[in-house]
């Protein structure tokens, strides 16, 4: 499987979303939350790219900011692509859901919610996954205890 | 050439005949019949052997204590091997692993315990049937372990059941897991019919 060209496929997706991508190296692209789902929209049912696979959602705490990294993979086109966004809301973090894309973010984006404490926005079942209701925090958290 | 002809008796013959089996079926009935159970007074008191029911149910108990396996963590690995043909805790008398509580009497907690897990386990055990003993398995059964800090497990599963042994280990070997089954039996042993669990 190859990996592409992120920043080649950053100036794809700003074209196509003018404003949309914030920053680009040779790992990842990062965009903009407002337009994640969009441009998750696209990256999915776009022939170009066809990503038909969400290999793995996880997120990061970088104490100034969350980020919310995607990897997406086309089992047709064989190859993969990192996607990431970014949250500096520290209160309540919100990033659009892509559950109605992918069926495989569903308990993936309850874990982060439950662990991390970013709500995603359109998630038919957003409650904690493997913590019981009523914990208090997000053990992840790097301000957690 | 001349046939040779059966012997055909007279019916006097018939009668004489008769009379002399009768006799001699009289005469050989007249010796006593010996007591069927004669042998028994003696017999008794070579096989027969008085006890308590505390001590036969005590060995019965101690000899087929069927475990519930309560495999949490890696230490259910360890205790699969100690089930599997090089161990063989079934020679201590484990026979069948039950997976429902209501058939098992013993039960080994073998592995970390969560919160989220700890209502399930304290439900398994209640549905077992009295009378009923529990190990905790591994150092993460007995206190929490490495993870007793966390916010997630339960710092020993003593403060969710009430535990007989502790086998300490990170796995414990096989070997010890039995040697902690013999300490189990040997509590049996001196256990009581009449005994209450609170």
């Amino acid at each position: 499987m190859t990996s592409l060209n992120s920043e080649e496929t950053a100036k794809k997706i700003a074209s196509a979303f003018p404003g949309s991508v914030t920053a680009a190296d040779k790992n990842a692209v990062i965009v903009d939350s407002k337009s994640l789902y969009q441009v998750a929209d696209y990256l999915k049912n776009s022939a170009e790219f066809d990503f038909n696979y969400l290999a793995n959602l996880t997120s990061v705490d970088y104490t100034d900011y969350f980020e919310v990294v995607y990897n997406l993979v086309s089992l047709n086109r064989n190859h993969s692509l990192t996607l990431k966004t970014r949250c500096y809301e520290r209160e309540k973090p919100t990033v659009p859901s892509v559950v109605s894309l992918w069926r495989t973010a569903d308990f993936q984006e309850r874990e982060i919610y439950d662990l991390m404490g970013i709500t995603f926005s359109g998630h038919p079942n957003m409650k904690r996954l493997f913590l019981w209701e009523g914990f208090q925090g997000h053990p992840l958290r790097r301000d957690y205890l | 050439m001349e046939i040779e002809k059966p012997a055909i008796f007279s019916p006097e013959q018939y009668d004489a005949a008769e009379v002399t089996r009768i006799v001699q079926l009289q005469q050989n009935s007249q010796q006593p019949i010996p007591d069927p159970d004669g042998w028994l007074d003696e017999e008794l008191k070579r096989n027969v052997v008085l006890t308590t029911v505390d001590f036969l149910f005590d060995q019965a108990r101690a000899r087929s204590t069927f475990p519930f396996l309560l495999g949490l963590a890696c230490c259910a690995l360890e205790m699969m091997s100690a089930g599997m043909s090089r161990f063989d805790f079934t020679r201590w008398g484990l026979d069948i692993a039950r997976w429902s509580p209501r058939q098992a009497d013993l039960m080994i907690v073998a592995g970390t315990l969560t919160w989220k897990m700890a209502p399930a386990v304290r439900r398994l055990y209640d549905q077992m049937a009295e009378p009923k003993w529990v190990i905790a398995m591994g150092v993460c059964a007995i206190s929490g372990g490495t993870f007793r800090e966390s916010y997630s497990v339960v710092p020993g599963v003593n403060r969710i059941v009430p535990v007989d042994v502790y086998i300490p280990g990170c796995p414990p070997r096989p070997e010890a897991l039995i040697y902690g089954i013999n300490l189990i039996q040997q509590k049996i042993l001196k256990d009581s019919l009449v005994r209450k669990h609170d």
